[in-house]
């Protein structure tokens, strides 16, 4: 028998005491999937709670977002900076008038990334209770590196892709799973370790910077 | 009870890779010795109770995390409502593992991922080896007098890859296994164990660290700054520019996964430095090693565990990154991926009815942290990858009980109850300890029996405590007999515990220790003190 025929009957052999009903009849689930755990103050929520990762917050309305990504990345004396090849066209109008250097993904190999100031992406979900912001990669997010090696993630994010908690922000980010395969990451706040003493420290292997830029009209 | 313990043909986990002894180690080389081999708990924490900057960190951790995982839980009115779904969600995985498993390799398969089974440790680490070499053999290999540079791995920190011991068989294959975790690398570097599920160098302070980095970090790869102070902070930059050399130039990632969901074939990581997207993203291959409970039905379940598990584990209302694949994506990430589905020892927990609520953990070290046992002795003490509460269930299942650390493990606990209140699928882990125990005494009996000219007694048991029930119903009598092991316990000096004893006594004591009776007994005690009036 091979490892797999083996494992199997080991497990089946292990579960005859389990009657042979569906698994949702067996065992039921008291639990309500995909549902939403409040519908007021979920923007301010949503920036409270990524404020408290130490992330930086800003709110703009669209036509300032452009000029909102080239203040924080100054801000952050950033002179190199990473676009996926989806992003908002005015976005990288903004970038390439200005004196940050402009590298497209073509793709950048790890060495060259690794010399990369800062990345700017948009992004998929929200969730507000956790703080979470969910990618899944697709052109406007770039590819999975992009958001990793670089020191500094400026992430744009419109408040209709906000949502109130996890299960809302599952629900939202399954089709991209389900129906095209896309990884997904989900980035709550910088990099940190609780590594020494249980004591946070942010920063260590991802961007050390987090700085997600609100967007409403 | 034990009739479905006795009636279990199915194989324990295999045995670990032997520790590679050989010249030219690439990584630095563990303790010695086997965790298996480690001495009973007694013993094991009376060593570890004798290290006070130990117990001192632990303290100090321990205490804050239990705070602020009590905050963060508090801060969901529906945590209960979530324990609960979590427990349902697992046991319904768990009673129809086969078809989930099915499942899995289906859409695993479907979605460009190649799967191999694994029945055992040796077995798991035989496919890892085998794969890590084809992935590099195409890599340029050269020598620097005394061995080879260029073969490693980078991994993402993995309970199951430290159960199977994988970075001693890659070792003894010519191939470093570099952790990249934190707390891993403090341990790897430090010729250590880890002591806890999620930061398993807890027993280390910031000094300790700032050590270890100093005097190891050089000969491995870029070494510390030399002005390198204890802030952890800067402890921490230490290792992102120590490690980033590594992420920069792998070939190939290993993993494991929190999750891994069937209906879509996705796994999931749950991380916090980064170190795991770095594993996940950059190499070519990536291999990952899944204990087959590990599976969930759907990825709707995520829902309930993204949200039980980061606020039990390290406190947060969400760990500051979470990776889920489905396959490799073209242009983005590993071009070749692996999974490795391990049983090693988990079929043989399923099989008994009591014991396999077990097997719902998702590790996330709750237990630990709330355990008064785990705060004074560490998790060196219990000579498992799998420490504290938990583990002290976990562990003599999966290795069964024949060793003497295994079958103290049921025992190194108060029973207070702490673990079942924070445990985020409700394993009952303080009545699994009691029904351990009486594995444990069942399987020592079942061991005195098969001895050749062991007289054995069937009822024995029953008759010695029918015995002491007649005995203690009456005080007088009480008092006669207590006062005859208080004089024994005198005579037997300095013993702590009792071993077998002579017949009809060995029926309790050939599968139980006791420990040596005080040497006055409280009623003496309470006469002589307070003076006559007994009664």
């Amino acid at each position: 028998m091979n490892a797999r025929e083996e494992i199997l009957t080991r497990i089946r052999t292990a579960l005859q005491d389990v009657p042979e009903v569906a698994p949702e009849v067996d065992v039921p689930v008291e639990w309500e999937y995909h549902r939403a755990t409040r519908t007021e103050g979920v923007l301010d929520l949503f920036v409270e709670r990524v404020e408290d990762y130490k992330a930086a917050v800003v709110r703009a309305n669209s036509g300032e977002v452009p000029g909102r990504i080239v203040e924080a990345l100054n801000a952050h004396d950033v002179h190199s900076v990473v676009l996926p090849a989806g992003l908002d066209p005015t976005w990288r109008a903004a970038l390439e008038a200005s004196e940050i250097e402009v590298r497209d993904d073509t793709p950048l190999d790890r060495a060259q990334l690794d010399t990369t100031d800062a990345v700017v992406t948009a992004a998929c979900v929200g969730a507000a209770e956790t703080g979470t912001i969910f990618l899944d990669h697709r052109p406007d997010q770039g590819r999975r590196a992009l958001t990793l090696v670089p020191d500094m993630h400026v992430c744009v994010i419109r408040a209709d892709q906000v949502v109130s908690d996890v299960p809302e922000a599952i629900t939202r980010v399954a089709p991209s799973v389900r129906e095209n395969q896309l990884p997904v990451t989900m980035i709550s706040g910088g990099s940190a370790t609780s590594d020494i003493e249980l004591s946070r420290v942010e920063g260590v292997h991802g961007p050390r910077t987090l700085h997600v830029v609100l967007v409403q009209d | 009870m034990t009739l479905v313990h006795r009636q279990s043909t199915i194989p324990v986990a295999g045995p670990p890779a032997p520790r590679y002894e050989g010249p030219n180690r690439r990584t630095p080389a563990p303790p010695a010795g086997e965790l298996v081999d480690s001495p009973g708990f007694p013993t094991a924490a009376r060593r570890e109770l004798d290290l006070p900057v130990q117990r001192g960190n632990l303290h100090q951790a321990m205490t804050t995390i239990r705070t602020k995982r009590q905050q963060c839980v508090s801060e969901l009115d529906h945590w209960e409502e979530l324990r609960l779904a979590g427990e349902a969600i697992k046991n319904r995985t768990l009673r129809h593992l086969d078809s989930y498993l099915v499942q899995l390799e289906e859409n695993l398969t479907a979605a460009g991922a190649t799967v191999h089974w694994a029945r055992d440790a040796a077995e798991a680490n035989r496919i890892i080896t085998g794969l890590v070499k084809e992935a590099l053999a195409d890599e340029e290999v050269h020598y620097d007098g005394t061995g080879v540079v260029g073969d490693e791995v980078v991994k993402v920190k993995s309970m199951v890859t430290q159960e199977i011991d994988m970075n001693e068989a890659l070792e003894a294959a010519g191939v470093a296994a570099w952790e990249t975790d934190l707390a891993e690398i403090i341990v790897q570097l430090g010729h250590d164990r880890p002591s806890h599920f999620l930061v398993p160098a807890i027993h280390r302070n910031r000094a300790e660290v700032r050590e270890i980095f100093l005097a190891e970090m050089g000969t491995y790869g870029k070494p510390a700054p030399p002005d390198l102070d204890s802030e952890p902070r800067n402890l921490a930059g230490a290792a992102r520019l120590h490690l980033r050399e590594k992420f920069l130039r792998a070939k190939v990632g290993i993993s494991g996964a929190n999750f891994a969901v069937a209906d879509t074939g996705t796994l999931v990581v749950v991380e916090s430095e980064g170190n795991g997207r770095m594993c996940l993203t950059l190499p070519q291959t990536l291999i990952s090693v899944v204990g087959v409970e590990k599976v969930l039905p759907t990825f709707d379940d995520l829902e309930v565990f993204l949200q039980l598990l980061p606020r039990s584990s390290t406190a947060e209302r969400m760990n500051p990154y979470t990776s889920m694949w489905t396959g490799p994506t073209g242009g983005d990430g590993p071009e070749k991926m692996h999974v490795v589905l391990l049983d090693n020892g988990r079929s043989r927990v399923l099989a008994d009815r009591i014991g396999r609520e077990a097997l719902r953990c998702i590790r996330c070290s709750a237990c630990l942290n709330v355990c008064p046992v785990y705060e004074k002795v560490g998790g060196h003490a219990y000579g498992s990858v799998y420490p504290g509460p938990i583990g002290s269930i976990l562990t003599p299942q999966l290795r069964g009980t024949t060793s003497a650390v295994d079958r103290s493990l049921p025992f190194a606990s108060s029973l207070c109850g702490a673990c079942f209140e924070v445990c985020p699928v409700r394993i009952p882990i303080p009545e699994l300890l009691v029904y351990m125990r009486n594995q444990v005494v069942e399987s020592k009996k079942a061991e005195a029996k098969s001895k050749p000219g062991m007289p054995f007694l069937a009822h024995g048991e029953p008759a010695a405590m029918t015995g002491a029930a007649w005995m203690m119903a009456d005080s007088r009598r009480w008092s006669a007999a207590t006062k005859g092991v208080g004089l024994s316990g005198r005579i037997l000096g300095k013993a702590d515990h009792l071993g077998p004893m002579p017949w009809p006594l060995s029926k309790w004591t050939n599968a139980r220790d006791v420990p040596i009776p005080p040497q006055e007994s409280f009623r003496s005690w309470y006469k002589r003190e307070r003076g006559g009036g007994s009664r």
